[in-house]
């Protein structure tokens, strides 16, 4: 391991108070589930991906990673920075006026880390499929990781690219499904049940596995043990059950801070519950 | 007006697959994508030279330009290969989003445009792809005229950094360009210099407009004939250049008129040189089963349409 749980863990909490200031300073964008992630973003990128902060958007003899729902921008920008793709005080900037922090992931501004856009939700997963595939093409052995949301899997895109994986054997792939339960208007049960997703996934051939994506030890042990897993015929499925705004109590169990901001108050009794371990930016 | 003459008829569509071939070997990056139609887009040489560098998507259109763009992380230059209608109206956001406003290599290749598809019907004639390309920003659109060109402009946009529309056809049609042309992408072509009107054709009318361009000169018009096979980036310069030597246009294209080729002139023309316009396009409609030939007759995209329309153009600049 490059860092114990509970360095790992401290950084999380580092990223939890960046999500929460940034949606704050600019009173807009998407707390809920980038908290909820913040253990899996810390997780990939301090501990499990093989990755260099020297970016070129080839990224050839490294792991490469897709957000897809794209949103959650704030914990990918707080987990980029801090890892040193840019400085953290351009978190500042988030969502505002010429900068390149947008409102959703682009490569249009330049930022380093980022790979392809994100924001029309469903897209991710093919973008994932044909770097995989472009890496077996180049014979390199790194790994294709992408994250999804739960609510984001009702597009259909998504169940072509599902679907196309398996039959191809893309065996570099890791791809992650932010199981909260949630969406915009309300828990996904009562929008549109996505039922029994891993034997979704299993029946399309997918090799599922399950972690609980706010134990950072859980989700340390499921990515590594994904790994394992990888050049055997199949994609692996990382069923993550998480919950939206996990880390701050009042925005947790609750589609209602989905894409909401705290007011100062609110910011206040966030960061009270998030202690300080790298300097805020 | 310049003899154009033909030895055979071809479809564009083979000059794709000629030039997806001839892009292969010279480039170990390019790749090849197909939703299901590798037989109508002629991709069968180049998967029997280079069966590692094709992926069969299946009838899955978003996911075959999400997998193109992904592919270019790593280097590749994919090319996608459907029908028109399913290379951009089905997938307009995936474009958008995972390959223009991502600036990803991808070439969308797109065969059976326009009516000329011919007796499937609307449900697969676009006639609005043309619009929905140009309107994205970093997007090169370039509907070629010939099978040589089509193969060209293959070759060419292997070469060319960036996203591509590469626009062609069903139906065999003359082969009238040169089979050693060096295909420079925003460069119209001059096919005949003239001085009463300037018809600027793209596409399947480019051989349409030279028919036309023989009959009005039998009629003392002498005709100024340009074939723009890069819609976008528009070469301004010609255009203008040509117009301001005529005084009067005629646009003609295999697409709605809304959206299309005539547009982009309009625009144009609006802010530099404000200049009588004639549109042989289609008038805002769906098209319907038929064959090509009746098609583009039904839909006013004829010889005697372009003739017609270079007349009517005259004699307003002429009041």
């Amino acid at each position: 391991m490059k860092h114990t749980i509970k360095e790992l863990e401290d950084i999380a909490s580092q990223v939890r108070r960046d999500i929460v200031r940034m949606v704050h300073g600019c009173q807009s964008g998407h707390p809920g589930g980038s908290l909820g992630c913040a253990d899996f973003f810390t997780a990939l990128y301090f501990e499990v991906m093989n990755h260099s902060t020297d970016f070129t958007m080839d990224g050839k003899g490294e792991d490469l990673f897709f957000l897809s729902n794209g949103h959650i921008s704030p914990v990918f920008y707080s987990v980029l920075a801090r890892s040193g793709y840019f400085d953290v005080s351009e978190l500042a900037t988030f969502r505002k006026l010429n900068s390149r922090l947008q409102g959703h992931p682009t490569t249009h501004e330049g930022l380093p880390g980022i790979r392809i856009a994100s924001g029309s939700l469903g897209q991710g997963m093919s973008v994932a499929i044909g770097a995989a595939l472009a890496k077996k093409l180049n014979k390199d052995h790194s790994v294709v990781y992408s994250l999804h949301g739960d609510g984001e899997l009702q597009e259909g895109q998504n169940w072509e690219a599902i679907m196309y994986a398996p039959f191809n054997k893309v065996d570099n792939l890791i791809s992650s499904v932010d199981y909260n339960g949630q969406q915009i208007d309300g828990p996904t049960e009562k929008v549109l049940s996505l039922e029994n997703l891993q034997a979704k996934f299993e029946a399309f051939g997918w090799h599922v596995i399950n972690s609980d994506g706010n134990d950072m030890d859980s989700i340390v042990k499921a990515l590594h043990y994904a790994k394992s897993l990888l050049g055997k015929g199949k994609p692996i499925l990382n069923l993550m059950s998480t919950q939206m705004g996990a880390g701050v109590d009042f925005m947790m169990g609750s589609h209602k801070w989905h894409g909401v901001a705290p007011n100062d108050e609110q910011l206040a009794l966030a960061l009270a519950q998030l202690p300080s371990t790298l300097k805020d930016y | 007006m310049k003899k154009y003459t033909y030895t055979e008829k071809k479809d564009t569509r083979s000059g794709f697959g000629a030039g997806l071939l001839e892009a292969g070997k010279k480039n170990p990056e390019v790749v090849a994508l197909c939703a299901d139609l590798v037989g109508s887009l002629k991709m069968d040489a180049f998967i029997k030279e280079f069966p590692e560098r094709f992926f069969q998507i299946g009838i899955a259109e978003a996911n075959m330009i999400g997998i193109a763009a992904g592919l270019t992380i790593g280097g590749k230059i994919p090319f996608t290969g459907t029908f028109a209608n399913f290379s951009t109206g089905r997938v307009y956001d995936q474009i958008r989003q995972s390959v223009a406003y991502s600036d990803k290599n991808v070439k969308i290749c797109a065969s059976h445009a326009g009516l000329t598809l011919g007796e499937d019907g609307a449900t697969h004639q676009i006639l609005e792809d043309i619009g929905l390309m140009k309107m994205l920003p970093g997007m090169t659109v370039i509907n070629p005229c010939d099978y040589n060109q089509t193969k060209a402009a293959t070759i060419a946009i292997a070469e060319h950094h960036g996203p591509v529309y590469l626009r062609f056809g069903r139906p065999v049609i003359p082969v009238f360009t040169d089979p050693d042309q060096k295909f420079e992408i925003g460069k119209a072509w001059m096919v005949n210099e003239g001085t009463d009107v300037t018809i600027i054709a793209t596409g399947h009318m480019v051989w349409k407009a030279i028919e036309a361009g023989e009959k009005l000169a039998e009629m003392g018009i002498d005709a100024e004939i340009i074939n723009i096979h890069t819609i976008k980036p528009l070469d301004e310069a010609a255009v203008l250049k040509s117009v301001k030597k005529t005084g009067c246009v005629v646009t003609c294209e295999e697409h709605n008129k809304f959206g299309g080729l005539g547009e982009s002139i309009a625009r144009l023309l609006s802010t530099e040189l404000p200049s009588p316009q004639e549109f042989v396009a289609v008038n805002d409609s769906f098209g319907e089963s038929g064959t090509p030939d009746q098609l583009m007759t039904k839909y006013g995209l004829d010889s005697i349409n372009i003739i017609e329309a270079a007349q009517k153009v005259i004699k307003r600049a002429k009041k």
